[in-house]
């Protein structure tokens, strides 16, 4: 049934679903990287599980670690929640014994906010709490705006945003690429926590643009020959180090998916296995909004009808004197 | 002379008892959601942001309480003015569901003490389907209560000011009409930016806004058939079977159209299969569509419209259907991927089970003492 709904989704949004009815009502096209966006790119074939991303996040963000039975040596946080933005999960299959092989392999995941091009939340929040920089694309939060109603979690594609129901006066939380009031390290010129905590390069921080090149340089190495990998930010390493290039995948996921993401990953595992949702290449809510203007553009469909339905009403009520109306 | 009366009967019964007992553990619920959080009452999750909160109290809830709009239409739009008798009891019902869903707004609101954020321009997004939704339906909740208000202001004998009133009341009542259509609608759009998460039985991209229309309207109808029933039956009235059966007319038609354009959308996007793929899902579609096609079956015939029993439990699957096609679109067959699942917590439950219990019991009340059923004419067969 997983694979139904896959396969039916990605055929429908892929190719004009629009067909079917209601010729004039055109869905807006997506949207377009921000001017000057900046993101992330995850290899998951150079993650090696540490989990330094996870910590230096919750340092960037003053949470606390999630400690799972007697072990207080790592970070135990499984997925993402109102204490953890920013996870790494394992994928496993068969004897565990290769990495980033899909048959009797193990590999690592990142999950984290992947700051849609066309963001879900953005479109959806009723108050403008969830905003996208005009100019860097980064998602961002405003908790003074937040009701609270959770659409924005109904409106990710990818499960981020998470509320705290535990604290009655709880609050939205997710990635805000360390930009976040009070934060600001983007502003500041600085990269991301998690960036700049990986060893080996694995997350990766620099502008959407940059990191795409990089992306689509590695999965069109040939497997077996040696790379230098950057760490740090794309367009001004801290330092390199040499590798085998392994069997890549060839996508990058993010740079189409849903209009596109700012945090964008490859790997040698497909991206189904790792746990990114069936995609197609428009966003949704691209066609929500598409709906929803057509019926609303200043209101005139509404104020036609009003005035048909007042002028209707009028005139079934005025033979009908009187007490009961 | 008011074609409506209050029925004068006693208030406190043993049913009114059993519902204040429900209403009473209900609120204790409450109490807890907002001393401790709602997780400390719900089984909500990051996957299942929504339960029966939203889902009951809110999509479901407003579609059942679609009667005065459903009406409304029939009686003002399409002038069938002998319908009126029954306008008043489904206003009543429709202000009080919508109530619920506003108060079941503000419960399942996280951050609720912020509530008027959506009502400050400089807040508003106005591509927000969720928006639309929020002021919409406070608009309509106050809208309901004016259109209702005459039945207060009969009772008390404000002359003067019913008068008044009844000289704007077109227009009020026009807006009765516009505002469900426009929200209703949009409850379906929000399906749309639920994605992937949707099944593709029920994800029907720009036939929702139109499929949830469609089923307002069923649902309205049928709420309507049902409370009319109930109360002949439950305050030993003459049955209204001859009003009843010309909106099982109505219902056949609407339900035809819904069917055909159900159908028409699988059968375009090739996902007829899907009906017969033996999982979950289509178990669902499959009950949820002979749920739709019972009332279709018996309101064909005249002899089924003319029977008062039969037009009843045909409301009843009527209500059921479009329920169910709002419940499996928004939270049965909804999947938001491995690892998240929701089934409603007890005391979720009896929050929602204590809500529709005040919403009953205050049913009851004003339409013992108030001029709300209409009045009784034997032999008489349209009051309007």
């Amino acid at each position: 049934m997983a694979m139904n709904r896959r396969d039916f989704l990605k055929a429908s949004l892929g190719g004009g679903a629009a067909a079917v009815v209601s010729g004039g009502v055109e869905a807006r096209p997506n949207l377009e990287p921000a001017p000057q966006a900046v993101g992330m790119l995850f290899d998951s074939t150079l993650c090696v599980g540490c989990k330094a991303c996870v910590t230096a996040c919750k340092e960037v963000n003053d949470l606390p670690p999630t400690i799972v039975g007697d072990d207080v040596h790592y970070d135990s946080a499984r997925d993402l929640s109102a204490q953890t933005f920013n996870v790494i999960k394992v994928y496993t299959d068969g004897l565990q014994t290769t990495k980033d092989a899909e048959v009797d392999g193990y590999a690592f995941e990142k999950r984290s906010c992947m700051h849609c091009v066309d963001p879900g939340c953005v479109s959806v929040c009723p108050v403008t709490a969830l905003i996208r920089d005009p100019m860097t694309g980064i998602v961002t939060y405003d908790v003074d705006a937040c009701i609270g109603c959770r659409t924005c979690m109904t409106g990710c594609p990818y499960n981020v945003p998470q509320f705290d129901y535990d604290n009655p006066w709880g609050a939205l939380h997710k990635c805000e690429m360390c930009n976040q009031k009070g934060v600001e390290r983007i502003n500041k010129g600085l990269m991301t926590g998690c960036a700049e905590a990986c060893p080996t390069g694995a997350t990766l921080f620099g502008s959407r643009e940059a990191l795409l090149e990089e992306a689509k340089r590695r999965v069109a190495l040939k497997p077996g020959e040696i790379y230098n990998y950057p760490r740090g930010d794309v367009r001004d390493p801290d330092s390199y180090h040499e590798k085998a290039v392994p069997e890549y995948r060839q996508h990058v996921w993010g740079e189409k998916e849903a209009g596109g993401t700012n945090v964008m990953h490859v790997s040698s595992i497909s991206f189904d296995k790792l746990g990114m949702p069936p995609l197609g290449e428009r966003s949704y809510v691209s066609i929500s909004e598409g709906v929803q203007h057509t019926l609303y553009s200043y209101l005139a469909l509404p104020a036609v009808m009003l005035g048909g339905l007042t002028w209707l009403v009028k005139r079934n009520t005025e033979d009908d004197e009187g007490d009961d109306s | 002379m008011s074609h409506y009366q209050p029925l004068e009967r006693r208030v406190v019964t043993v049913p009114f008892v059993i519902m204040g007992v429900i209403a009473l553990i209900g609120i204790y619920y409450l109490v807890e959601r907002f001393i401790y959080g709602m997780g400390a009452v719900t089984n909500l999750n990051d996957g299942f942001p929504w339960g029966i909160w939203v889902v009951y109290d809110i999509v479901v809830g407003t579609a059942l309480a679609c009667g005065g709009y459903a009406l409304a239409v029939t009686v003002y739009v399409f002038n069938k003015g002998r319908y009126h008798p029954l306008m008043r009891p489904a206003l009543l019902a429709s202000l009080l569901g919508y109530g619920l869903g506003g108060i079941g707004a503000v419960i399942d609101m996280g951050r609720w003490w912020q509530f008027y954020n959506l009502y400050l321009p400089w807040q508003m997004n106005f591509n927000s389907v969720m928006l639309e939704v929020g002021l919409c339906v406070t608009a309509y909740v106050i809208v309901l209560a004016i259109e209702f208000s005459p039945t207060v202001l009969e009772k008390f004998k404000a002359d003067a000011l019913l008068k008044k009133l009844n000289k704007v009341l077109f227009f009020v009542i026009a807006l009765g009409i516009l505002l469900p259509t426009m929200h209703q609608s949009s409850l379906g759009t929000m399906l749309i930016a639920m994605g992937w998460k949707v099944h593709p039985l029920w994800q029907t991209l720009h036939l929702q806004p139109f499929f949830a229309v469609l089923t307002a309207f069923t649902m309205g109808f049928a709420i309507v058939v049902f409370e009319a029933s109930l109360s002949s039956v439950g305050f030993r009235r003459d049955p209204e079977t001859h009003l009843l059966s010309g909106l099982g007319k109505i219902i056949v038609g609407l339900i035809s159209v819904y069917l055909v354009f159900r159908f028409g959308e699988l059968v375009v996007r090739g996902k007829l299969g899907l009906i017969f793929a033996g999982d979950f899902a289509s178990l669902m579609f499959i009950i949820e569509t002979a749920l739709f096609a019972y009332p279709l079956a018996v309101l064909l015939s005249p002899r089924g419209r003319e029977n008062a029993r039969l037009l009843l439990f045909a409301a009843v699957s009527m209500l059921l259907a479009g329920s169910l096609y709002r419940f499996n679109a928004f939270l049965i067959t909804m999947d938001p991927g491995p690892g998240y699942s929701y089934f409603p917590s007890l005391p979720e439950i009896m929050v929602t089970l204590g809500l529709v219990a005040i919403e009953i019991m205050i049913f009851l009340f004003v339409v013992k003492k108030f001029p709300v059923m209409p009045r009784e004419e034997r032999g008489a067969q349209s009051a309007a």
